[in-house]
């Protein structure tokens, strides 16, 4: 069977401002039916052949395919023993509010996918990694854990099959960089929370040096639906190659800010269109960050890109999180490229020097645009930087997602930069 | 061998090495910070940035950071690329955004890694125009400074202190470029290698706080080859002088002994060559009542010639002195005449250790067997206190581990970080069993307590249990047999089994035992290694020229066949009862005493030759190992003091003897022609002939400044510099520095590469041995195919006794060592004198932690506070051996306790 491109199957439950539905509700709904299919009727391969032919890439931003993922395990058995399954649900990505949707509104869900998941790499044991303000998300997740536990779907012996998951929500103290999941994994040890270098790879040396998959909330938010109703039908429910609906959102000045959830490679056009209602009365639109803070600008000539993994890639910028963030014309953007390098300044955890240097001196160069009291050379400082806290150069991702939106800025607001410097104060004030 | 390429010019390098190993193997200049030859890479700082092409077509490249990849075949990069000079030029760049440039007043400045690499990156002209952060700064005790301003953030310090060291009271705070790195609060840095931190530190944020106090600049200090006198285990120092002042030690890279890293007593130990209790000066006492005056040398000497050519004359050697000189007192008083000045349970513990040492298949470990050790066992011994750098050793043994975990993971092994992670909380066996708990527990597989003959029972049991042809231990209780079966087996398992024990109990059966253990393990076939802690920086030498016992000369004295007793670098309250040692001294017609410090025995001598200390004189000392290392005079002392083999030899010639000796090489030579245990020590080092280009080595710097200036208030007139003809150096800064015998380096330096890291230059290979091999000859070598019999003699176990308690001897790594104590940094970390006692004990006699109790102990009374252990056996106290109230007191021993006593504070029993 083919998915429709009007089927919604991961809010099809939840209902904005209501409770989530509880494991009676959800089960009613069809629930835990991939659970009761995948344990007693697949074998772990199975689930990870299926995973494999949707075409499912990870929704965290970097869009690695998941059943790649799943597929590379360590050669030892000792350490086949020992594995782990962690959630990434430490949602930090300024703008991103996706999983937050998901947790909150289906608890069971995610739980569910966390189980079947775990089955098919046969982790023993799982951890859901939470973001620190995820409050609400806490005390329903946890609900659903306990609910799921007395049902017997988490514990020893998961109906008969003889698959055994302990699943723990674990709350985190609150940074950024554990968005990075080798520094998600270090925290989740107790420790400071400082990326690792790659490889070794977690599926190798992972949590406590053990085999470890690291799978976003919405990843796996999707792997039931694709369990219980094959590959096929989730590669329909796609635009594009890229299987599966995708949450979208917008925030910014447009009259509908939200998330909605669409066919993987719905246009810009329809999302911000459609969806988000346009740019509010007085406000026109200036550019967009497709999917969270550390991804390129693009602007209205990249409107009917499809918004999936490739084609944002060949527009010069990232999927990311597929949450947009919308820049009006009222707003400076020499501004707003401070506020966002502030985040990215403080959030850096300190380890590599480019990062931890580097940033606080684009953040006070910035500061010192916007407050008029820039110079000319300023721009180079910052263009040095956008090279050299580039990929590689740098230990982790954070910095060079951090000059994403700055290097891409340059270039679109360029004149606004130099109206800065030369008028001495910001033109919007 | 792989063979790689960079920058077009092809090299073969060693297998297994990360391109910045590789480049720095090869001499090329290539600046790194987070990276360390003992710590690995963690990839934090991306200073060692290079350039990596695919292949030969490869144009474009991409960056990478030298440390965090491997140099396999085929590897292509550029460290001249571009890109790649920018990118570490904006390194500095970065760093420097926050750092304050304040070397002038810095006392980095002039050996700071930071300024070399910021000069090799070209990094000159500041773009930055904002405000840096500044942080409050911490005082974390004696020995360290603490400057956070000047942080670079490349984390040495914090795992250097935690992961290699073992510490828990130093981390890194808070997040982005707000990083910190102290303690939570102000406080004394608890770990014993603190010290290591300035080393560490790339720049100024830890330094030498005593040092810092006598500053000066490292172009204006003086350096020389010398070897620490604070313990056994031989650890390569290089003092450093200024103004003919002894201003700091600094680690002298050694890979066989010390590797990169000291403990805290070397490092601040050696200011006691500048305290107030130095001999300076010749002392006579004319008549018996009077008080000692100086005098000239021809007085002395015309005194003495008398004396000495009769043969009523014995001489008391010493451990802490050198072989020359404790030979020349031999070749003075004549062999037979020639006592050892030991203690007798230490001068039959130490002949023991040399006969299995000598006749026996185990080889003595060297630090960085121990280093190495993939199962280890301390039988006794309280390791971190009496031989700290061998703690420090033990504590990467039992990373073999996870070492082999990384390689079955395919994880290279300096891949620091994720080799730890990779192994978490995976250790090698160690296994800890003493009298009381020690510092390195936190990492022992399992500990055990005991009497010291319990310890020693165990032991026996161990090797019973691994071979059964080693006598059985009758009565063991099942636990402690478990535990036997468990160490034998992770003995037998390792590939390199290592059994440590020592003198620190003073049981002749604990040593027995640990032979026995290492025997066994040699007869199934496996390389089973010894390390014997014992007490003092020649210990093991004194202990191979051999001679008589203390007691042996009290007797003699006592039967009035000695006119004369000289005694040489010794106190000797600290080796036997006070009664005995007053009863020679006052017996003795003359007693000369050799040394340089004020103490007990040199205020009953008649007269006093004020001898050099390490820093002022040159010899051979003999490491635990057996490892004989010539130490070279630092600076030419002023007043009287002369080496004490020069005073031997001036005696010699003053009796009518005429020996020949001209410098120091005479008397080695001398020496190992008559002992041939010593014959090859002639060769720790070159002798004072060797020149390089006919000339000598330079102690001082080609920077050295103010020679003219230094002498100009006394006199304006250039002195002619000080001749050194006991050695191939020189003092002054003519002279030859480059390419050099291992031994004679007076310090490392090197063209770009002012800091300590120019020991790179020095090294064959980065972090691998000193080009043409470390300093030091072993002396003993083990007969592998050698199969003596086993020890006999299993100790009985041990039983308490009702109202009286075993005292054993524990050890304080700060105040059990007679000379580091006098140094102020050192005396601020001293404990005052305290009797440890089991908790349980305690609460039977109602004491509480810091009561005071009275105690007796062979005619011995001693007032002391008590410090309650929770791991003493009952029945079993402990005093601090060498600690003030416990000198002349030999433990382990019974003795009553009583409390309730009004004498607190009464000085009885304190012989200081």
């Amino acid at each position: 069977m083919t998915g429709g491109k009007d089927e919604r199957p991961l809010t099809q439950n939840i209902r904005p401002g209501e409770e989530p539905l509880d494991i009676e509700a959800y089960l009613r709904a069809g629930g835990y039916a991939a659970l009761r299919k995948s344990l007693r009727g697949m074998t772990p391969e199975e689930v990870i052949h299926e995973v494999t032919a949707s075409n499912l890439r990870g929704r965290g931003g970097a869009g690695f395919p998941t059943g790649k993922k799943w597929s590379l395990q360590p050669a030892d058995d000792d350490a086949r023993a020992h594995k782990y399954l962690v959630v990434n649900a430490d949602e930090m990505e300024p703008g991103t509010f996706k999983d937050r949707l998901l947790m909150e509104g289906d608890p069971h869900q995610l739980v569910e996918g966390t189980i079947v998941s775990a089955f098919a790499i046969q982790a023993r044991v799982a951890y859901i990694f939470l973001r620190a303000e995820y409050t609400l998300a806490s005390r329903r997740l946890q609900r659903a854990i306990d609910e799921a536990r007395a049902k017997g779907y988490l514990g020893k012996n998961i109906l008969g099959s003889g698959f055994d998951l302990e699943l723990h929500l674990h709350r985190s103290a609150g940074r950024y960089i554990c968005g990075d999941e080798t520094a998600m994994l270090t925290a989740l040890e107790g420790n400071r929370a400082i990326p690792r270098a790659k490889p070794p790879y977690p599926q190798i040396s992972g949590l406590w040096g053990k085999p470890t998959v690291v799978n976003n909330v919405e990843t796996l938010a999707n792997v039931p639906h694709i369990v219980d109703r094959g590959a096929e039908w989730f590669r329909g429910l796609a635009h594009g190659e890229d299987g599966g609906t995708k949450i979208y959102g917008a925030s910014g000045r447009v009259k509908h800010p939200g998330a909605w959830e669409l066919p993987m490679g719905t246009t810009i056009r329809e999302i911000l269109e459609e969806h988000a209602g346009g740019m509010r009365d007085g406000y026109g639109f200036r550019a967009l960050l497709p999917g969270g803070a550390s991804t390129q600008f693009l602007v209205e000539k990249d409107f009917d890109i499809a918004m999936d993994f490739t084609s944002v890639e060949k527009a010069g910028s990232r999927l990311g999180t597929g949450m947009m963030i919308i820049v009006d014309d009222r707003t400076c953007p020499v501004g707003l490229l401070h506020n966002l390098q502030h985040f990215f300044a403080q959030e850096s955890c300190g380890w590599c020097t480019p990062c931890r240097d580097g940033l606080p001196w684009v953040e006070r160069l910035l500061a010192a645009i916007d407050a008029g009291q820039g110079e000319m050379r300023d721009l180079e400082i910052l263009e040095m930087h956008t090279d050299f806290l580039g990929p590689g150069k740098t230990f982790c991702a954070l910095a060079p997602g951090a000059m994403e939106p700055l290097e891409s800025g340059l270039k679109c607001f360029r004149e606004d930069f130099e109206r800065h410097i030369h008028l001495k104060r910001c033109p919007w004030r | 061998m792989p063979h790689i390429t960079i920058d077009d010019t092809d090299y073969d390098v060693t297998t297994g090495r990360n391109l910045l190993q590789a480049c720095l193997s090869l001499g090329l200049n290539l600046p790194y910070f987070c990276w360390h030859p003992a710590m690995g890479s963690v990839g934090a700082c991306r200073q060692c940035a290079v350039k990596q092409f695919h292949d030969k077509d490869d144009r474009h490249g991409r960056i990478v950071m030298a440390c965090m990849v491997e140099a396999t075949d085929g590897t292509r990069i550029s460290i001249d690329d571009p890109e790649a000079v920018k990118f570490r030029a904006s390194v500095v760049e970065w760093l420097m955004t926050n750092h304050p440039h304040d070397c002038p007043v810095c006392e980095e400045g002039g050996e700071c890694h930071l300024q070399d690499m910021t000069v090799m990156t070209g990094h000159a002209y500041r773009r930055y125009r904002f405000k840096k952060r500044t942080f409050r700064n911490q005082n974390l005790g004696p020995f360290i400074t603490h400057e956070m301003n000047r942080c670079i953030a490349c984390y040495r310090c914090v795992r250097f202190y935690r992961e290699y060291a073992g510490g828990r009271d130093f981390d890194v705070f808070a997040a982005h470029n707000h990083v910190y790195f102290g303690r939570h609060e102000d406080g004394v840095l608890e770990s014993e290698f603190s010290g290591n931190l300035a080393e560490v530190c790339p720049t100024g944020v830890f330094d030498d706080k005593p040092f810092a106090k006598v500053y000066e600049r490292k172009w204006d200090l003086r350096g020389t080859p010398s070897v620490c006198v604070h313990c056994a285990l031989g650890c390569n120092i290089t003092p450093n002088e200024r103004y003919d002042t002894a201003r700091r030690i600094l680690n002298r890279y050694n890979s066989e002994v010390n590797g990169y890293f000291l403990c805290d007593r070397g490092r601040f130990g050696f200011d006691f060559v500048n305290s107030q209790m130095r001999l300076r000066q010749l002392l006579l006492r004319k008549d018996d009542d009077g008080e000692p005056k100086p005098a000239t040398k021809a007085e002395v000497l015309r005194h003495l010639t008398g004396l000495l050519s009769s043969h009523k004359t014995i001489g008391i050697g010493s451990p802490r002195a050198s072989l020359e000189a404790n030979f020349a007192l031999r070749e003075l008083v004549g062999a037979e005449r020639f006592h050892l000045g030991l203690s007798a349970s230490e001068q039959e513990l130490l002949a023991l250790i040399i006969d299995i040492l000598q006749r026996g298949p185990a080889r003595a470990a060297s630090l960085k067997d121990a280093e190495r050790a993939d199962a280890v066992l301390i039988l006794g011994e309280d390791v971190p206190d009496t031989a700290p750098r061998l703690a420090l050793s033990l504590r990467q043994a039992i990373r073999q581990k996870s070492l082999e975990t990384a390689d079955r993971m395919k994880i290279p092994r300096w891949q620091d970080a994720a080799v730890r992670n990779a192994a978490q909380q995976e250790r090698s066996p160690l296994f800890i069993a003493t009298p009381d708990a020690t510092r390195l527990d936190d990492v022992a597989t399992s500990t055990f307590r005991g009497a010291p003959t319990d310890l020693a029972r165990l032991g026996f049991a161990v090797a019973h249990e691994i071979d059964a042809a080693s006598p059985t231990v009758l009565d063991l209780a099942d636990d402690i047999r478990m535990l036997a079966r468990k160490i034998a087996e992770a003995l037998k398992n390792a590939k390199r089994p290592l059994v440590v024990t020592g003198t620190g109990c003073t049981s002749a059966a604990m040593i027995h035992a640990a032979a026995n253990i290492a025997w066994a393990l040699c007869r199934g076939g496996r390389q089973g290694a010894l390390s014997f802690a014992v007490p003092e920086c020649n210990s093991l030498g004194l202990g191979l020229i051999g001679g008589g016992t203390l007691q042996g000369a009290f007797e003699a004295v006592e039967r009035g066949e000695v006119d004369t007793v000289v005694v040489l670098e010794n106190d000797l309250y600290r080796r036997a009862e006070r009664g005995a040692v007053d009863g020679c001294l006052d017996r003795a017609r003359h007693v000369v005493v050799i040394d340089h410090l004020m103490h007990g025995t040199a205020r009953k001598a008649e007269i006093v030759l004020p001898a050099g200390a390490f820093t002022e004189t040159e010899g051979t000392l003999v490491s635990n190992e057996g490892r004989a290392q010539r130490f070279f005079q630092l600076l030419v002392p002023e007043e009287d003091i002369q080496g004490s083999w020069r005073w031997l030899r001036d005696l010699l010639h003053g009796s009518g003897r005429n020996s020949g000796w001209a410098r120091l090489d005479d008397v080695t030579a001398a020496c190992a022609n008559a002992l041939p245990t010593l014959a090859s020590i002639p060769q720790a080092a070159p002798g004072a002939d060797f020149r390089v280009n006919g000339a000598k080595i330079r102690r001082e710097t080609h920077r050295s400044s103010g020679r003219t200036a230094i002498h100009a208030a006394a006199s304006v007139h250039e002195p002619k510099p000080p001749e050194d003809p006991d050695s191939p150096l020189s003092y002054t800064m003519e002279g030859y520095f480059g390419p050099m015998p291992s031994p004679l380096i007076p310090y490392f330096w090197a063209p770009s590469w002012n800091s300590v890291r120019a020991v790179n230059k020095f090294q064959d290979e980065v972090g691998g041995q000193l080009r043409g091999g470390d300093p030091g000859v072993r002396l003993i070598e083990p007969t592998f195919e050698a199969v003596p019999h086993y020890f006999e003699g299993v100790p009985e176990a041990f039983a308490q006794r009702a109202g009286e308690w075993l005292i054993v001897p524990l050890h304080e790594i700060f105040g059990s060592e007679e000379l580091s104590r006098l140094a102020p940094a050192v005396g601020e970390r001293v404990p005052q004198s305290y009797l440890a006692l089991n908790s349980d004990d305690a609460v039977s006699l109602h004491i509480a932690e810091g009561a005071m109790v009275t105690v007796s102990l062979a005619g011995e009374v001693s007032h002391l506070p008590v410090k309650l252990r929770p791991d003493l056996p009952p029945g079993v106290a402990g005093m601090v051996a060498g600690l003030c109230g416990s000198t002349g007191i030999f433990l382990p021993a019974w003795g009553q306790l009583t409390t309730g006593s009004g004498a607190v504070g009464d000085e009885v029993g304190h012989h200081e």
